[in-house]
């Protein structure tokens, strides 16, 4: 969620801020790849099929995967679904308001599910149960609980996590009819979908903005990379432009610093 | 869907309407039909049929929106319930409303939004029929009728969209191909400039394969510019002073 809200403290902050990076230094000293602490909880959602509450420094996530069986589209016929939502609470933020989702909403799920579903993360394939009927349907929704930067990276480890150690009913199909027994099989994972976001402030990008670096940055964009360093998605965000060759510099340090990523969310979703 | 798939490159390299993988579809351009709009733009890109139009600087209502510094740009890209095979609800989807958010930001750094500060501008896009790549198609005409309408402007801004066939970068999918395809990337670029202003990207890349289809997606923006500039030179110094089309066919 953009927070520009007060232009004048904005303005200056931007100027010592960028002056800062010209320095190759950040406001809270990161180096300029480097992310906030994070940290990855799983299970913490009992009636959930597969939770996870992620921390990226202040910034809280908490999403969960619920699972039915679901009509499958007509496209599609013998595929599950996969559908990834999120929700920026009121209570996530002083600017945050209850309502219809806003744009950003809209866009930070959609970003996110992209980035899930293009990686071929879940087999979909090994969902459908009565092709054209019945089909197994995996819902993830996002809390996003407490904003402070970057809630498309933290939202995606959330998702990434929570459909990691998901467990569902296993189904056996009899006379065309599907019917759920008393196993419990984990969701098909086949890849580690792992997206990061970087900000442009001033001339340099940065990866993981906070709060305040997003109030400062021109541009932002978000490249998903899978476990063969291959990119399978990408936004960019803001009103602002990019020069084709830090596109290309946003794609090396997307796939680099997504290595490090993806081995911390695998080791804590074992 | 894999078994189901149709063969959408030939053993000669032909996609299924004849076109060579850098190709474009044909495209045709017509600056300033709508009467009571301040500019506008209408732009055929395969069976792409788009309206844009522009209304503004005007006063910015509700007043708490405001900018103090800048001009409000808004934007709705918006899809006719006809433009579609299944016809489409006509409430603004979840699709809509963020392809409206990266239009809005992929033409907000072409227009000198400081030179209307406390004033809005009105970007309207109408999808009348859609065939894969309308979002960039949108932004082409969008950012015309922005020029049709005299806002002082930086650059154009132009878009074209590119992707796979199986290993294959292809530019320009079309409905089918964005659909069986393996990835689709629309790109918008301020060609004076050269700056994007619009990336997405969806698919599976290998990291050469992504600056290979990022690059020819720039390269094929440029030749889209050509056309949009000629529409729009066409209208103001033809010498019937009239409305303008450009045609231009694959290549």
């Amino acid at each position: 969620m953009s927070m520009k809200k007060n232009y004048v403290v904005e303005t200056i902050r931007k100027a010592q801020m960028v002056q800062l990076l010209a320095e190759g230094k950040r406001m809270d000293e990161r180096a300029l790849d480097q992310l906030r602490p994070l940290t990855i909880e799983t299970g913490v959602i009992q009636k959930a099929n597969g939770s996870a509450r992620v921390t990226l420094g202040n910034t809280q996530v908490i999403a969960g995967v619920k699972i039915a069986t679901g009509i499958p589209f007509p496209d599609t016929p013998d595929k599950g679904i996969l559908m990834v939502n999120a929700e920026i609470l009121p209570m996530s933020s002083p600017y945050a308001e209850p309502g219809p989702p806003s744009e950003e909403a809209i866009e930070l799920a959609r970003v996110v599910d992209r980035g899930i579903r293009e990686s071929e993360m879940v087999d979909l394939g090994k969902l459908g149960l009565v092709p054209g009927k019945t089909v197994i349907a995996v819902f993830v929704d996002c809390n996003i609980m407490n904003v402070d930067g970057n809630l498309f990276d933290a939202t995606s480890y959330a998702v990434v996590s929570a459909l990691r150690t998901a467990k569902m009913k296993k189904y056996v199909v009899k006379d065309d009819k599907a019917e759920a027994t008393e196993e419990m099989v984990p969701v098909p994972v086949e890849r580690t979908p792992v997206s990061v976001t970087l900000a442009r402030i001033g001339d340099r990008l940065v990866v993981d903005p906070n709060t305040e670096e997003e109030a400062s940055m021109d541009m932002r964009i978000t490249i998903t990379t899978d476990d063969d360093g291959n990119i399978c998605a990408s936004q960019k965000g803001e009103a602002s432009t990019i020069s084709p060759a830090q596109v290309l510099e946003a794609a090396d340090t997307s796939i680099r610093v997504g290595k490090q990523i993806r081995a911390q969310i695998m080791e804590s979703t074992k | 869907m894999v078994e189901a798939k149709r063969k959408l490159i030939d053993g000669n390299g032909k996609r299924l309407d004849g076109r060579a993988w850098n190709e474009l579809r044909p495209i045709s351009l017509q600056v300033g039909l709508m009467k009571n709009a301040d500019g506008s733009a209408y732009i055929e890109w395969g069976k792409n049929k788009i309206m844009a139009a522009v209304y503004g600087p005007k006063e910015v209502h509700p007043k708490h929106q405001v900018l103090p510094d800048r001009a409000l740009l808004r934007c709705r890209y918006h899809m006719a319930p006809f433009s579609v095979d299944e016809r489409k609800n006509p409430a603004p989807s979840r699709r809509e409303i963020e392809i409206s958010k990266v239009i809005r930001e992929a033409l907000v750094p072409a227009v000198i939004v400081e030179d209307y500060p406390r004033t809005a501008i009105e970007v309207w896009v109408e999808v009348l029929q859609s065939d894969g790549g309308s979002r960039v198609a949108g932004i082409t005409a969008a950012s015309l009728a922005l020029a049709d309408a005299g806002i002082n402007m930086r650059d154009l801004v132009v878009g074209c969209s590119c992707g796979l066939i199986g290993d294959q970068v292809v530019s320009d999918l079309d409905d089918t191909e964005d659909k069986e395809g393996d990835g689709d990337m629309p790109v918008a670029i301020m060609p004076n400039l050269g700056l994007v202003s619009l990336l997405q990207v969806d698919g599976i890349y290998t990291r050469e394969q992504f600056q290979q289809a990022f690059e020819l997606a720039i390269e094929k923006g440029k030749q889209v510019y050509g056309m949009q500039r000629e529409a729009l030179t066409a209208k103001f110094f033809s010498g019937d002073g009239a409305v303008s089309s450009v045609e231009e066919g694959t290549e």
